[in-house]
């Protein structure tokens, strides 16, 4: 278990404890960001649980931004990072059981895997979202429920297409392909220059359900309508896997294998030229001290997918929801300590730091001077903006993340690929999966 | 008594209770399930995934647990010789046990990578191949590369016990063997093995059991791929359980493996330790 370590612990809330041994958690209702709405509860001690960062300066700014909180209120919070898989089922025992920390930062749709255990948090949203020029319409579709906000949305960890810049010109494509038919053709391209593609296909949660979401969902295939009924088996979804295979027969060996990992090191490593990832990959050749790896940074070229057939942006990210548990006992701190984090004083900064690993959520931050300062994180800035929802096109919870949850649209795609099924075998399989999980 | 009895109710009854019952649920993490009856179980008989991760749980058992068992025999009667640094080697061949699982198998799936296999680059120098091995990505070199990985960590300890076990055999017996003229595959048919078989049924059947439930080696190297070919039932019970939040489910099929984990046990109890024909006599 990665953890906040204890001397961080004592940094943050030595800081904390003299803060408010001076009074300035008196202050507390005349700053700016709180406005008085929050007034937290005597004597409040915060437990955070949050995914362990993919980029150094992010876990650096949000624990500074903490520290800076716990100054200014007096209010110790603790801040524990996890692996960031291993969060979502300790957030579902934390619902189970009733006890855990106080906020949970996790991903996709949990929100929505148990509603009734987290605390209304309209009233901190529509501050934030009335003060930020609102929220993009997905934060919406993960963190509402029945009209009422239950986790306020921190961003998501944006995925693009990281590509090399050379070889793409090299095989005479001046910009990234916006359509698909170009993206194939490039793909072609890379595996000719000796660089090919690798897109994960192994159960990989992040890197392999992003772009096999978005390989069905750019053909106009989905898992299920908006009813929630399951039509992954179709003539679109067909077009889309035959699409994947001639993809597929790009890659460089071994994807059906690839774990979340996998990808950054081979793109690093110069053995492929293409592949979807957030900025990470980016960020680690930026600060490698490999002479190397710090040749490929003007090299590295980001883009968002190309769009299918249907016309429109069908990106899947890694949304992160900001969840306060009722069996919290601060629920006023905690949701002082969310408004907090988002301010711009707060968000902006820890953008920066982790250089736009997060997009966020909220309109006003498309101003961020990071997106501006660096032509290439600029694909990374209308995540949010552009993706579609988890279990697109129905509704969010239960039966969305345990079809995630068990790759089946991962494993659906794979199956076609490698050529151990059919399109339709494949197809067929999946369907009777998701139906499992749907049908309740 | 009572202390101890307490002790195993609410550690090993209660939860192994719950988990029965979860199975007969539609629980949900953070929801109430309700009765369901057999229908988990239903399910998953038809399920394609669950049957593979059966599959592959036997043979991952099976396979596995004759190796470690082969192995580790082997390794124990090497280790029983006078040899020199009898003491540091016997330290030694504990190393696998003693790495914790979950590091062992992040150095296997850097060794089974698909692009920076260190294998793969050795076979690759030395000539024998012409492009890095595809280990994890192929099915069966997947299952196969796992149970490596498993035997490797499971035969020191068949070994160490099974060498506890050759220590206590008088040497004695040995000697008048050895006057009557028997051969060492006799002496090892005829005093070794009946002596060594109540041991050998004790650890083969907590190696079978061991291997039989194995987590964390396939989550960590492969997370259940490619295709689901290395998905065991322990693992897919918490994919479904845990990460899908189906609670029911997951527990039916983590108690879809007790009656294996028992027929396990009941062989090795009635089976290996009959002590009749270890003593001569016929069955």
């Amino acid at each position: 278990m990665s953890k906040y370590s204890r001397r961080d612990f004592l940094k943050t809330t030595a800081g904390a404890a003299a803060a408010g041994s001076l009074g300035l958690g008196a202050t507390w209702s005349q700053d700016a960001f709180a406005q008085g709405k929050w007034t937290p509860e005597k004597g409040a001690k915060l437990r955070v649980l949050r995914w362990k960062r993919f980029v150094q300066g992010d876990e650096d700014m949000w624990l500074a931004n903490t520290k800076k909180f716990a100054e200014k209120t007096g209010i110790e919070v603790r801040v524990d990072s996890e692996g960031w898989e291993d969060v979502r089922p300790k957030a579902a025992v934390a619902a189970n059981v009733g006890s855990g920390p106080d906020v949970i930062i996790s991903t996709f749709e949990d929100a929505h895997q148990y509603p009734d255990k987290l605390v209304d948090v309209t009233d901190v949203c529509n501050y934030l979202g009335g003060k930020y020029g609102g929220w993009y319409d997905v934060c919406k579709s993960y963190c509402t429920e029945k009209g009422k906000w239950i986790a306020v949305p921190m961003g998501c960890a944006g995925n693009a297409v990281v590509h090399r810049i050379g070889a793409m010109k090299k095989a005479g494509f001046e910009e990234f392909p916006k359509d698909l038919p170009g993206f194939l053709k490039l793909a072609q391209a890379y595996k000719a220059a000796g660089i090919p593609p690798g897109f994960a296909l192994g159960n990989a949660t992040g890197d392999g359900n992003v772009w096999c979401h978005w390989l069905v969902w750019s053909h106009g295939g989905k898992m299920v309508d908006e009813k929630g009924n399951v039509v992954i088996a179709s003539p679109e979804t067909e077009a889309a896997l035959n699409y994947g295979k001639q993809l597929y027969e790009t890659f460089i060996p071994g994807t059906l294998s690839w774990l979340d990992p996998n990808n950054n090191k081979a793109f690093l490593d110069g053995q492929i030229g293409m592949t979807t990832n957030g900025i990470s990959i980016y960020y680690a050749a930026k600060n490698s001290q490999d002479p190397k790896i710090k040749e490929m940074v003007a090299d590295i070229g980001h883009a968002n997918l190309p769009i299918g057939p249907i016309g429109k942006t069908t990106e899947l990210n890694l949304f992160f929801p900001m969840m306060i548990f009722k069996y919290s006992k601060y629920p006023n701190a905690a949701k002082a300590y969310l408004a907090f984090m988002m301010e711009k004083e707060q968000y902006e900064p820890w953008q920066q730091a982790a250089i736009g690993y997060v997009s966020h959520p909220l309109a006003a931050y498309e101003k961020n001077p990071l997106w501006g300062s660096d032509p290439k994180n600029l694909p990374y800035s209308n995540s949010m903006k552009i993706m579609l929802p988890n279990g697109y096109a129905g509704p969010m919870g239960y039966a969305s993340a345990a079809t995630m949850a068990d790759f089946i649209m991962v494993n659906m795609v794979a199956e076609a690929a490698s050529g151990s099924k059919t399109p339709k075998e494949a197809m067929d399989r999946a369907k009777a999966r998701a139906e499992r999980y749907y049908k309740v | 008594m009572l202390p101890a009895g307490v002790l195993l109710l609410v550690f090993l009854t209660y939860p192994l209770g719950l988990g029965t019952w979860l199975g007969f649920t539609d629980a949900k993490v953070g929801r109430d399930g309700h009765w369901v009856g057999i229908e988990n179980f239903q399910y998953l008989v038809g399920d394609a995934v669950a049957r593979l991760s059966l599959f592959n749980t036997l043979f991952y058992t099976i396979v596995a647990s004759v190796f470690k068992f082969a192995l580790g025999l082997w390794l124990a009667l090497l280790l029983n010789r006078n040899l020199p640094f009898k003491s540091f080697f016997r330290a030694v061949v504990l190393l696998p046990f003693i790495v914790p699982t979950a590091l062992s198998a992040i150095a296997f799936w850097w060794m089974y990578d698909a692009q920076f296999s260190v294998i793969s680059w050795v076979l690759m120098k030395a000539g024998f191949i012409d492009r890095y091995v595809d280990f994890l990505g192929d099915p069966w070199n997947a299952r196969l590369s796992v149970i490596a990985a498993n035997i490797w960590r499971g035969v020191p300890f068949v070994a160490i016990c099974l060498l506890a076990g050759l220590q206590t055999i008088s040497p004695s017996l040995y000697e008048a063997a050895a006057l009557d003229g028997a051969t060492p595959w006799q002496r090892f048919r005829y005093v070794t093995l009946p002596l060594l078989t109540p041991i050998i049924a004790v650890v083969m059947t907590f190696s079978v059991l061991f291997t039989f439930t194995d987590f964390q080696l396939i989550y960590v190297i492969t997370r259940g791929g490619p295709l689901n070919s290395t998905h065991l039932m322990a693992t897919l019970s918490f994919q479904r359980a845990i990460s899908g939040g189906s609670l029911g489910e997951g527990a039916a099929l983590a108690t879809l493996m007790v009656p294996f984990l028992l027929a396990a046990i009941l062989f090795s109890y009635f089976g290996l330790q009959r002590r009749a024909w270890q003593q001569g006599a016929k069955d």
